[in-house]
């Protein structure tokens, strides 16, 4: 890209979620620069959906986005590991519904 | 890439040019396809390019676009004129004065091209967004074409110009309204484009003709729309709308500025050089 030398601040960041069709959620799938939300939803388009993978588009800046602390990893998520009985994994299925 | 024709032992012969006799079907088709064609491969020099990359992205986009319209008008030319040339042939083996663009679209862009030094992205979001709303407004009008397949291209290539409109108006206005350069850049853009438009509203015999059969309309039927919508950005962009200048360009007629054998040069040097070539 050619070097900007009139601008000292770069454009803000933002999170791209896309649905791919009508009846699914959207997906994150990537981030862009845009300078604010409409742009950000014309560059989505033209950066994440140019091969049919999208119906609708979400974008939200990167900033508005409230993140767990990766330090935290330990004490939030591995906790679960031994608490199998919170799957449904004890129940006999009747044969009928045997691809639940 | 490699071309399949075999190594010559002399330099390479050139492809010999291709001639049409252009009906006023023919050429009405072939405007269209050329000011597509040609705008697509002055869009095309911005690859890896771009200010930023997702507007860079974003002009790769819109050049194919453009690129997939012409490829499809070309081949419908091809079928009206009767010869039997390809899209190929048409876009690579036609001499300059049987092209018949529009002149707005071979003016220079991101390179410099003649005196002209080129690179204000300003001039490139104004002239999608100017040739984007003329083309939609033509595209309108062509959905009801007695030419079925004309008709189908136009149904397609609506929603393309409908988003270049948008994407490329939104510029104008940022720009247009923005900073104190950024706006005096965008009026400067305006003032060089301006007088090429008149082009795309002069109608000629060719026109009446396809007008009369229920092919498409005249140019000077597109005028009523555009200047409205043109009126409308520029309004919000807070620049000064221009008057009507005397000059029309002529490059639907095939005579052309001093820019358009250099952009031929660099698009049919390949087909030139290696006649039939395929990769």
């Amino acid at each position: 890209m050619s070097a900007d030398t009139g601008t000292t601040a770069e454009w803000p960041l933002w999170e791209v979620f896309v649905r791919p069709k009508a009846g699914l959620d959207h997906k994150h799938c990537g981030s862009l620069h845009a300078a604010d939300a409409a742009m950000a939803i014309q560059l989505a388009r033209e950066v994440y959906t140019r091969r049919q993978e999208g119906s609708s588009l979400w974008v939200v800046r990167s900033a508005d986005i409230t993140a767990s602390d990766p330090g935290d990893k330990a004490m939030y998520f591995d906790p679960m590991e031994d608490k199998v009985y919170r799957h449904p994994s004890f129940y006999e299925l009747p044969g009928s519904v045997d691809h639940m | 890439m490699t071309a399949t024709s075999a190594a010559p032992a002399a330099p390479a012969t050139t492809s010999e040019s291709i001639r049409l006799n252009a009906t006023p079907r023919v050429q009405y088709v072939l405007r269209i396809a050329d000011t597509c064609l040609i705008h697509a491969q002055r869009l095309a020099e911005w690859c890896g390019h771009g200010p930023v990359l997702e507007e860079d992205i974003a002009l790769t986009n819109m050049a194919l676009d453009l690129l997939g319209q012409a490829r499809a008008l070309l081949t419908h030319a091809g079928q009206l004129d009767g010869h039997g040339f390809s899209e190929d042939q048409l876009a690579f083996l036609r001499d300059e004065g049987e092209f018949y663009n529009l002149t707005l679209v071979e003016l220079p862009l991101r390179k410099p091209s003649g005196h002209l030094p080129g690179g204000d992205f300003a001039d490139t979001v104004l002239r999608n967004f100017l040739l984007a709303s003329w083309l939609k407004g033509l595209w309108t009008q062509l959905v009801s074409s007695t030419d079925a397949e004309l008709a189908a291209i136009a149904g397609q290539a609506l929603k393309e110009s409908r988003y270049h409109q948008q994407h490329n108006g939104d510029w104008v206005v940022r720009l247009g309204d923005g900073s104190a350069e950024s706006a005096a850049r965008m009026r400067a853009a305006l003032e060089r484009a301006w007088p090429y438009t008149k082009e795309m509203f002069t109608s000629d015999a060719v026109d009446d003709v396809a007008a009369a059969g229920g092919l498409g309309p005249a140019r000077s039927a597109l005028r009523e729309d555009w200047q409205q919508d043109v009126a409308e950005v520029l309004l919000y962009a807070e620049l000064p709308p221009l008057a009507d200048t005397p000059f029309v360009s002529t490059g639907t007629l095939g005579r052309h500025s001093e820019h358009m054998g250099f952009i031929l040069a660099e698009m049919q040097v390949l087909q030139r050089t290696h006649p039939g070539g395929r990769w």
